[in-house]
């Protein structure tokens, strides 16, 4: 992955080269647990990144170690080009966070919630505050249910709330940590729609899933994470190309076809339910199309399959536990 | 940031660092707001509003009489009330300083870390970022004025139930002399003020405890315990070395502000004792909330 130019800051900033870059960003629980073990992240300026990884993974580790909420216990990092060893409170005004769901006062309101995340804001504006505010509530589209009390929004609501109150301010990084987390499908419609609004406008948006769709539509790039360390680390389409397009083969003769594809050199020809499969290789498929038909096997359906995002996942975090049996 | 420039859009434009101050006063003011905006403390405070009602109604049913309770303790109070509405925020100040306040104090500091922690506001708060220590003492501000609004509160109530319910005059003080009463009210106000420095020390230690845990009930019931072993060692005259050194030793001592003249030497004591109470825990606060992992 080549970092792109130096960004130019949304908010006004120095130029950065990357948004976010660790080297050996390491956390050991107090259990002596390596939750996060070495990571190398690179998420380039522009980028909506998607940090992927099963549950207990380290992904909220991470996180909350990139937004100094934990402390490392190895390695460091640089966030918008600031080293984390000079103290990250000057950089995280640049930085609109959503740490493991919404967290707010329920007695409060919507929008007296953002006024208190707003006044504890060093270095917010004053005069504008309220305007602000208003537009943050806009564009997460809350502005009718502003006054609300929280304890009474739905929990769509309260994700949404959790963005506004990173969109107070122009931001150069947004963090997102599952900010689809148990949301209905219209919820997460909305979110995902809020993600690329957001992008859209210039903001870095580095957003942790286990929901590999939503990756699968919005992200520009990714790193997976498998018990505490980074497997994977490029562009969606890097990760899409490591997957080996297989020929699909609908037929009567499953065996007579399985032969055509084995005397063709084909790997791992496997034949179930009337498709006969295979890894393509260099071959191309029309030319397996016509020894197919040369070699008298009737072909209902030719197809070529690459693997989904879901099977090249499990491929790099391994099978689920009961997955196989 | 220090390279803002005037054509930035002005919804972006980041403060310069000129007024520190006009920030600081709004964030705590935002906290000032979540104080007593929280219905469990307005349901704290209207308690400690009833109390003085309460007692005034009780006391005037049941007029004890005049120089009763002459031996000491709050029954020097009880028994000037029905000749001086005054005595009622006197002793109504005294009945409620061994518990009923401090658990107030206790829910409000557990609440100020421990609570956020738990409710998980303090992760939002820190992202945003208030910055550790900032946060820290402008909590700690926000207890001490929480603290003296529930002792205003507790004697301005007392002496209106006081005026209503009983004759109102000159103070006569437990030396013996009387002053005017627009003297025995200053007096009264110094009181307040002397009774809210002790329990300011009592906050910066709930200040303390709250950023060791997440659990707020945890802080509470510590500092009641701390309140409550306090006066009885302080009660065991076989440990009398270490009474100066307890919290809640000096908590009584207001009674030097109705001598005449004012035993300043007693007040000095006390208020050094409060003193040295809130820095330490007030230090061990800051050290832990700068090294505290944010798990929650």
């Amino acid at each position: 992955m080549t970092l792109a130019d130096p960004a130019v800051a949304v908010t006004g900033a120095e130029p950065f080269d990357a948004a976010i870059t660790t080297s050996g960003l390491s956390m050991r629980f107090r259990g002596g647990q390596l939750a996060v073990d070495a990571i190398d992240l690179a998420v380039p300026p522009g980028s909506v990144y998607g940090f992927l990884g099963p549950n207990g993974s380290g992904k909220t580790t991470t996180i909350r170690m990139l937004l100094g909420l934990v402390h490392p216990t190895g390695g460091s990092f640089r966030l918008l080009g600031t080293d984390s060893r000079d103290g990250l409170d000057s950089v995280l005004s640049r930085v609109g966070a959503l740490v493991e769901g919404p967290a707010f006062y329920p007695f409060l309101s919507g929008r007296q919630n953002l006024a208190r995340c707003d006044a504890a804001d060093p270095t917010a504006d004053l005069v504008t505050a309220s305007s602000r505010i208003d537009r943050a509530l806009d564009q997460v589209g809350l502005l009718a249910a502003a006054d609300k009390r929280y304890r009474a929004y739905s929990l769509g609501m309260k994700q949404r709330l959790g963005i506004a109150a990173g969109l107070l301010r122009p931001r150069d990084l947004m963090v997102l940590d599952e900010p689809t987390n148990g949301l209905d499908p219209q919820g997460t419609r909305e979110i995902r729609s809020l993600v690329k609004q957001i992008a859209a406008d210039g903001t870095t948006v580095f957003v942790s899933s286990h929901l590999l769709a939503e990756v699968d539509q919005i992200c520009s790039h990714v790193g997976v994470m498998s018990v505490g360390k980074l497997v994977f680390q490029g562009t969606l389409a890097e990760l899409r190309s490591r997957g080996e397009p297989r020929i699909l083969v609908t037929t009567a003769d499953p065996a007579g076809a399985a032969a055509v594809l084995a005397a063709l050199g084909l790997a791992d020809v496997s034949a179930a339910d009337g498709q006969v499969s295979a890894v393509l290789g260099g071959q191309a498929p029309e030319k397996v199309n016509a020894e197919l038909v040369h070699g008298g096997v009737p072909v209902s359906g030719l197809a070529m399959v690459r693997p989904s995002l879901e099977d090249l996942f499990v491929e790099l975090t391994g099978e689920g536990f009961n997955v196989n049996g | 940031m220090s390279t803002a420039s005037a054509d930035q859009i002005s919804l972006g434009r980041p403060a310069t660092s000129a007024a520190p101050l006009r920030h600081w006063l709004r964030l705590f003011r935002s906290e000032i707001r979540i104080i007593f905006l929280r219905p469990r403390n307005l349901a704290l405070l209207s308690l400690l509003a009833v109390a003085p009602i309460f007692l005034g109604i009780v006391l005037k049913i049941s007029t004890p009489p005049p120089g009763a309770g002459d031996g000491g303790g709050p029954g020097v109070f009880v028994g000037q009330i029905a000749d001086n509405g005054v005595f009622l925020s006197l002793f109504t100040i005294y009945v409620l300083l061994p518990v009923v306040v401090p658990l107030a104090v206790a829910v409000v500091s557990g609440d100020s870390i421990a609570g956020e922690a738990g409710l998980g506001t303090l992760r939002t708060l820190l992202t945003v970022p208030a910055g550790r220590v900032r946060l820290l003492l402008t909590k700690y501000v926000s207890i001490v004025v929480f603290c003296l609004a529930a002792y205003a509160l507790i004697a301005v109530i007392a002496l209106v139930m006081g005026a209503l319910l009983f004759p109102i005059g000159p103070v006569t003080l437990l030396s013996g002399n009387a002053v005017p009463l627009a003297s025995g009210l200053a007096r009264l106000a110094l009181i307040v003020l002397y009774v809210v420095a002790g329990l300011a020390a009592l906050g910066a230690i709930g200040l303390a405890l709250s950023t060791l845990t997440q659990h707020a009930i945890a802080v509470m019931a510590t500092i009641l315990v701390i309140v409550i072993v306090s006066q009885i060692l302080d009660a065991v005259s076989q440990v009398a070395a270490i009474h100066p050194y307890l919290p809640t030793h000096f908590w009584f001592s207001f009674d030097a502000f109705l001598r005449m003249p004012i035993a300043w030497s007693q007040v000095l004591h006390g208020l050094g004792s409060f003193a040295a109470w809130a820095a330490i825990s007030c230090a061990v606060a800051i050290v832990r909330i700068r090294r505290a992992d944010v798990t929650c």
